[in-house]
């Protein structure tokens, strides 16, 4: 790592937890914690999807796995009483499981064919949903608690977030750290073997299997830790709401993930991080057109889409460099 | 001394059409072997059969014995019998220098989770493949190509990385699809020395696929001919330009302007 990136991590580590906090402290409005912490959230979904579009696969399917480890998480800490930090990998884990079995049939297809079954689903996952007898069907699963303490031998690492003055600078911080550890590890996970071998994917499957890769099992690999991401997006999401139903992850959420990628940049880790932050603000920004503001918010995509077809990011990008 | 890789009565249909039928040869440990035939006779069928990119309908091909047909592809190359492609299938957007170090994935010896982790092995396994990687460059001459994206590469230095990248993999056997396809006259002699040189230098076993009769003369040690499918002539290419059997399939058909 050259200077010049650990300075741009530093300085976004000390703006994101530092300087938003004052900001927000001074300025008196809360309500943008709430906002913050679900871009940080959708974020992390978002890189899911991004790897996915890394070994050449469009997913549309993202809001499934994100409903999946909410349920997990929520089921966890209501019926078994579990603390919601252990559910928090569990949700993961039982996504990236999930996403093995779905995987191994689904990441034959290719291009639109991959596409549609993934749309298909995130429908899948909120019918079952509401039809699964432990997910309480079309009344969700309600009044959950806050995340408890999470201590290890009497050390508490993190403090119950339903005695603190604060839970939303919590939530915040705990969003923001948890999107800062994706990164970091989708950023190591692109610039290291396993990225180049998902380049070789992306680029060309046949000759990836002729230099030995096992494409199929690299393939499902990258699926499953798209999905990890997704899992804990959506456990992390069900804490901070209290509650889930089945419409808390939808298609149009789905949709939402993969347009963050492509606004972002797909060449760019960090183009997803951007996309979330941009689709999610312009939509607000634009509240005040009214009933406009579909119509102006759908046209400028396309417009950015056209002009940019490599993400904002590739505005910055210098002659031949890649991040 | 027991050849190394053996096709045994290979046969393979697409529904009614028979592509290859009951083909069986050996290739000795060292050679050059060449299979050629007219368009359409079923020579990159039988290449895909051998480097198990297609199933065979029946028959095998052992590699030192043990069979390879209808594994896994990956599982082929990490026994040593490597393809190239016929058309130019390369990694695009990456760099010449890339594309060779990403072809070295069969020489890691840290996992995927070393590497995402950077041991001190993954470390080593990179320096490595770097340093091997411009040995084969050096190897092929391809220096002064070395940071130029393949996506910008022209069609003759495009071949070239196409046997870097095989050449990465370490393989025993390397099976080459027309590698002089398109090739001017000085292009292909540079080729035929290079392919000489894989065998010499490398010990590499060859075989491979070709239309360029004079080239395949010039390099081969034995030949295959192969006719609609069917086996019809093996020999050193003294005995092949003289084979009666082969001169009919080419001289019976459109395809005698390949000229002999």
């Amino acid at each position: 790592m050259n200077t010049n990136r650990l300075i741009g991590v530093g300085a976004f580590l000390i703006a994101v937890f530092v300087i938003v906090p004052l900001l927000i402290a001074t300025s008196g409005r809360w309500d943008f914690y709430y906002t913050l912490t679900s871009v940080a959230l959708l974020a992390i979904a978002s890189a899911g999807v991004w790897l996915t579009f890394y070994i050449g696969r469009i997913n549309i399917g993202q809001g499934a796995y994100a409903l999946a480890g909410g349920y997990v998480s929520a089921i966890l800490v209501t019926k078994a009483g579990f603390n919601f930090w252990v559910t928090l990998p569990l949700a993961g884990l039982f996504c990236a499981g999930l996403a093995v079995l779905i995987g191994l049939p689904i990441l034959r297809l290719r291009g639109v064919y991959f596409a549609m079954v993934t749309l298909v689903l995130t429908e899948v996952g909120r019918l079952s949903a509401l039809a699964l007898p432990v997910t309480n069907g079309a009344k969700g699963i309600t009044s959950i608690p806050l995340p408890g303490e999470l201590s290890i031998f009497g050390l508490t690492l993190i403090p119950d977030f339903a005695t603190l003055q604060n839970p939303k600078l919590a939530f915040y911080l705990a969003a923001v750290f948890l999107m800062v550890a994706c990164y970091a590890a989708l950023y190591r996970i692109v610039n290291s073997r396993l990225g180049h071998l998902c380049r070789s994917l992306q680029q060309n499957e046949e000759l990836s299997a002729s230099i030995g890769v096992n494409t199929a099992y690299l393939r499902v690999l990258t699926y499953s830790i798209s999905s990890f991401f997704g899992g804990i997006a959506g456990a992390m999401f069900v804490a901070i709401s209290q509650s889930i139903y089945p419409s808390s992850f939808q298609v149009a959420d789905s949709v939402n993930f993969m347009l963050n990628c492509f606004l972002g940049g797909l060449g760019y880790v960090f183009g997803p991080m951007l996309g979330t932050l941009m689709l999610y603000f312009g939509w607000d920004l634009l509240f005040t057109t009214g009933r406009y503001q579909l119509l102006i918010y759908s046209s400028l995509l396309i417009i950015l889409m056209l002009v940019l077809p490599n993400g904002v990011l590739s505005l910055f990008e210098r002659k031949g460099g890649r991040k | 001394m027991t050849p190394i890789l053996q096709v045994r009565g290979v046969t393979k249909r697409f529904g009614g059409l028979t592509a290859n039928n009951d083909i069986s040869f050996d290739v000795a440990e060292g050679e050059i072997l060449s299979v050629i035939g007219p368009n359409g006779a079923g020579k990159s069928t039988l290449f895909k059969l051998i480097a198990s990119f297609l199933k065979t309908t029946s028959g095998e091909v052992l590699f030192r014995g043990n069979r390879i047909s209808n594994l896994a592809p990956h599982k082929v190359a990490q026994m040593g019998v490597v393809r190239t492609f016929q058309e130019t299938t390369i990694f695009r957007s990456m760099t010449v220098r890339e594309n060779i170090i990403v072809a070295h994935h069969l020489r890691s010896k840290a996992s995927l989770l070393g590497f995402f982790l950077g041991t001190a092995q993954a470390r080593a396994d990179e320096t490595e493949f770097g340093a091997s990687a411009d040995d084969i460059i050096e190897f092929l001459g391809m220096e002064a190509i070395r940071d130029e994206l393949a996506s910008n590469l022209p069609q003759g230095h495009l071949r070239a990385l196409g046997m870097a990248i095989g050449l990465a993999t370490n393989p025993t056997v390397l099976l080459l699809d027309e590698p002089f396809a398109g090739m001017n006259h000085d292009e292909t002699m540079r080729m035929v020395s290079l392919v000489r040189r894989l065998r010499d230098e490398r010990g590499v076993t060859v075989l491979l696929v070709e239309h360029d009769m004079p080239a395949v003369m010039k390099i081969s040690d034995r030949i295959v001919v192969i006719n609609f499918g069917e086996k019809i002539a093996e020999g050193t290419p003294a005995e092949i330009q003289s084979n009666e059997k082969v001169i009919e399939a080419y001289l019976g058909s459109e395809d005698a302007a390949i000229g002999m």
